[in-house]
Order: C-alpha cells, then sequence, then structure tokens
C-alpha cells in the first residue's frame, strides 16, 4: 500500500500559518514526523494565498527535502506552481498531484509529467459537473488512462482517483466510489487506484472511523494507494491489518513487524 | 393524531417527510391556517435546524433530510398558500464561483437563508461573472452570496465583483463571499461588503445588514 502523507497542506491552519511566517522548523517538524510514520511520498500544498502558489510550493519542495529524502509528491491544479517548483525536487520519481481532463490543466500538467517522468495522480473529472455514478466515473478513468498512455506515461506511474463525495450530502457516493475502482483495476492491469479520504466523512461526527472503514472497504476492492495522515496510528494499523486480510502481506510478516515495533493500535 | 403546527414543525426537524406531509394534511383538514403552517412549522423548522447545524448539535445528513422534509411538505402547502402573500424578508443571489463545482457550502447558505425567510434565487455552480451581474439586473436582489472552495477560484470572485462595478451594479448590491479557503483579509482586498465564516455568520450578519 503505498502511503503519500497529506499533513502539509495550507488548507490546515497550521501549516498556512507556517507558510505565512515562512517558519521552515513548523513544516520541517511535520516532514519528519510523517516520514518516521511509514509516509512513502510527502505531499506538499502551499495554495491558499492566490498568486504567490509558486513560490511557496518552491519554499516548500526546499524546506522538506532538508530533513527528508522521502520523494515529494507536488500538490497544485496550477501547472505554473508545479512547473517553478519541479525542477528543485532531488528525489526521483517525483509525483504530481494532481491532472484531470480539464483541457488546460490536462495539456500543461502532462508536459510537465513527461519531462520529469513523474508519477501522476489522476482524477476523474472532467470539464463538468462531478461525475457521481460508478459508470461516469469509470468513463473518465478510461479517458484519462488511455490519454495517458498514448502520451507515453506508463500505466505503473498513473494513480486514478475516482474522487468520493461525502456521505453527507450524497449517500450512494461511497458504493459508487468502491465499484468504481474494482472496475478500474481490473480494466487497466498494472494500473492503481489512489483516494484522499477526509472528503467522504465531511459532515459525519466520528470522522476518522469513517474514513478508515472506506479506506479499509476500498483496499478490499483493489485500490493501492492512499493520501492519508500516517501519524493517525489507528488508521495505519488498520491498512497494516487489513494487508494481511487481503493476502497482501506474506504469512502477515509486515503486520507482526508492524506489531514488534510499537505501530499497531488494537 | 393531533395534527398541530408542532407536530408538522417537529417532524420537518426530524427529517420524516411522510410524516411531515401526512402531519400538514392533517392539519389542513383541521383547517389551520396555510400561512401560519407555511410560518411557524416549517420555516420554523428550518431555522432550528440551521441553528442546531450551527452549533454542531446536528450534522449535515441531519440538515439534508430535514430540508428534504421541508420540500416535500412544501409541495403539498402550496396549492393553498395561493394569494395569501407569503412575505420575504429579502431576496439574495447565491452561487459558487466560475470554475467552482463544490455546492454544498453554496446549498447549506441557501437552505439557512431560506429558513431564514429569505427568497432565494441559486445560480448553480461554475457561475461566470456575466451570470451573476445579469442576475442582479435581472432579480434586483439585496444580497450577491459567491462561495468557493479552492483557492484558484477565489480568483473568480475578484473577477465578479469588478464585473459587478463594470456593470454599474456594485452600488445596488450587498456582497457577501465564504468558502474554506477565504479569510476576512481576502475579501477585504477584493472589496466584498462581508465575509461570512460559515453560513449561519453569513444568515445573521444578512440579517443585521437589513436592520
Amino acid at each position: 500500500m503505498l502511503i503519500v502523507a497529506e499533513r502539509i497542506n495550507a488548507s490546515r491552519k497550521a501549516v498556512r500559518a507556517a507558510l505565512e511566517a515562512q517558519d521552515a522548523a513548523a513544516i520541517q517538524q511535520e516532514a519528519r514526523a510523517q516520514a518516521a510514520a511509514g509516509a512513502h511520498y510527502i505531499d506538499v500544498n502551499g495554495g491558499t494565498f492566490p498568486g504567490r502558489e509558486p513560490e511557496l510550493l518552491s519554499w516548500l519542495v526546499d524546506v522538506v527535502q532538508e530533513v527528508t529524502d522521502r520523494p515529494l509528491c507536488l500538490d497544485s491544479p496550477d501547472a505554473q506552481a508545479l512547473a517553478a517548483a519541479l525542477p528543485r525536487v532531488k528525489a526521483r520519481p517525483v509525483m504530481l498531484n494532481s491532472i484531470n481532463l480539464e483541457r488546460e490543466r490536462f495539456d500543461r500538467i502532462l508536459a510537465l509529467a513527461v519531462e520529469y517522468r513523474a508519477k501522476v495522480i489522476a482524477l476523474c473529472q472532467g470539464e463538468g459537473v462531478p461525475a457521481s455514478s460508478a459508470a461516469q466515473k469509470v468513463e473518465l478513468a478510461s479517458e484519462l488512462v488511455e490519454r495517458l498512455t498514448r502520451a507515453g506515461l506508463p500505466l505503473d506511474d498513473l494513480y486514478v482517483d475516482p474522487l468520493v463525495f461525502p456521505l453527507g450530502t450524497d449517500p450512494e457516493s461511497g458504493v459508487a466510489t468502491l465499484e468504481a475502482i474494482e472496475r478500474i483495476m481490473r480494466g487497466f492491469p498494472g494500473v492503481h487506484t489512489i483516494c484522499g479520504l477526509t472528503n467522504v466523512s465531511h459532515g459525519l461526527p466520528a470522522r476518522k472511523l469513517v474514513n478508515r472503514t472506506f479506506l479499509v472497504a476500498a483496499m478490499g476492492r483493489g485500490m493501492d494507494a492512499a493520501i492519508v495522515d500516517p501519524t493517525d496510528a489507528q488508521l495505519m494499523s488498520a491498512i497494516q491489518a487489513a494487508e494481511a486480510v487481503l493476502g497482501r502481506d506474506e504469512y502477515c510478516m509486515g503486520f507482526i513487524e508492524a506489531f514488534r515495533d510499537g505501530r499497531i493500535v488494537a | 393524531m393531533t395534527a398541530t403546527i408542532e407536530t408538522v414543525k417537529d417532524w420537518v426537524i426530524r427529517g420524516k417527510k411522510n410524516e411531515a406531509v401526512a402531519a400538514v394534511r392533517a392539519a389542513l383538514a383541521a383547517g389551520v391556517d396555510p400561512a401560519a403552517l407555511m410560518k411557524d412549522g416549517l420555516i420554523a423548522a428550518m431555522s432550528v435546524v440551521g441553528q442546531k447545524y450551527s452549533s454542531g448539535e446536528f450534522f449535515l445528513p441531519q440538515m439534508m433530510i430535514a430540508a428534504r422534509a421541508m420540500t416535500e411538505a412544501v409541495g403539498v402547502l402550496k396549492p393553498h398558500l395561493v394569494g395569501v402573500a407569503a412575505e420575504k424578508k429579502g431576496k439574495a443571489v447565491v452561487g459558487t464561483v466560475a470554475g467552482d463545482f463544490h455546492d454544498i457550502g453554496k446549498n447549506i447558505v441557501k437552505m439557512m437563508l431560506e429558513g431564514a425567510g429569505y427568497e432565494v434565487v441559486d445560480l448553480g455552480v461554475d457561475v461566470a461573472p456575466e451570470k451573476f451581474v445579469a442576475a442582479v439586473q435581472g432579480e434586483a436582489p439585496r444580497f450577491v452570496l459567491m462561495s468557493a472552495l479552492i483557492t484558484l477560484t477565489m480568483e473568480s470572485m475578484r473577477r465578479t465583483i469588478a464585473a459587478l462595478h463594470d456593470a454599474g451594479m456594485r452600488g445596488k448590491v450587498v456582497v457577501g463571499v465564504g468558502g474554506a479557503p477565504l479569510t476576512q483579509k481576502f475579501a477585504d482586498e477584493i472589496g466584498a461588503d462581508f465575509y461570512g465564516e460559515d453560513a449561519y455568520a453569513c444568515v445573521e450578519t444578512c440579517n443585521r445588514m437589513l436592520q
């Protein structure tokens, strides 16, 4: 299971404050904690100050790389911000979060992905209203996979995000997303699927419980990557246990090792 | 069942649409005044729901299901309200700005405004500046309320305010903005009249401005 660590995101108050104050130590603390907790990729998002994103994303890249050699996931819908930050990235392959089927965004971010041989998170999202049914999500996924591989990106570098919507306003979104994950994984052997989790529980109580329940269900349908907070021990424990349950952890050795390391919360 | 205004209000708050509709029918049959049923039953119920949501007592799905019950109940009540001028507080145009398809926040504001007795014109999502301008020209609202959930589309708010200005309509409406990535600072910078920190704050500010 590929873990993309989500905490360095300007939508979080503490990170926004650190960005505003150019507080490198606060960002680096987040980076270290997430790397230590098992992050494979560290996501960096500097996007709440209009117009300053290229500068802030570049700053985040520099600051995070000073304390960890984990590869980065550059998080912005803005090709300009990605283009500014990409040349500074040291660890390869870098991941881009994200591309979708909006015309301009697709063309510009694809060009960057090709140039830097980046892994890409591809959102099932077109120009119009969000795709809510499984069929719509799969249709957009197919178009993304076809166009991105035709441009030369290997299937193994594509992480398709079917986009789950809040159960609080769309009670069918959970099943539609799970169904889409299964169909995408079957339809394009070798491709990856990924999901951000916070959306699914928006407006509900006990959100973390809902998030990890959804995550385990998605893993059961084949999802092999997630954008999560790796410092959430309960969530990481659920992932570890799910890997064993789903037969993706030979002799449960990963689970046992995590337990011995004190990383499993029962 | 004793079908009173209170019964109707209670079922709407609890989000039970079938019961709410049955209660409206029973109340009408028992001769309860339709206008009172609307104002003290349905609108009052949504006001309670809005307060409970704002205070954290209610979760989002409870708000959604109450709104569904309200809509169903209004459908039954409406034919009986013909000729009764429903008293409206003021008119508001709401929409999620150009490039942005997030409608949850905008819909919550809409529900709470309607619950508070406003007439709401909902322009939907991905609303271009010209569409806001046209709505202001055509509807003559007191308020224009814009929502954005992503940083990139916050700029659409600036463009919409500029478009209102260019069309000579800026002075005719109160512009409110809101959404997760927004700040008071940004609202000031783009020349909005107010920033609503959440849906409840937005409605409260509208109420205050009407006084």
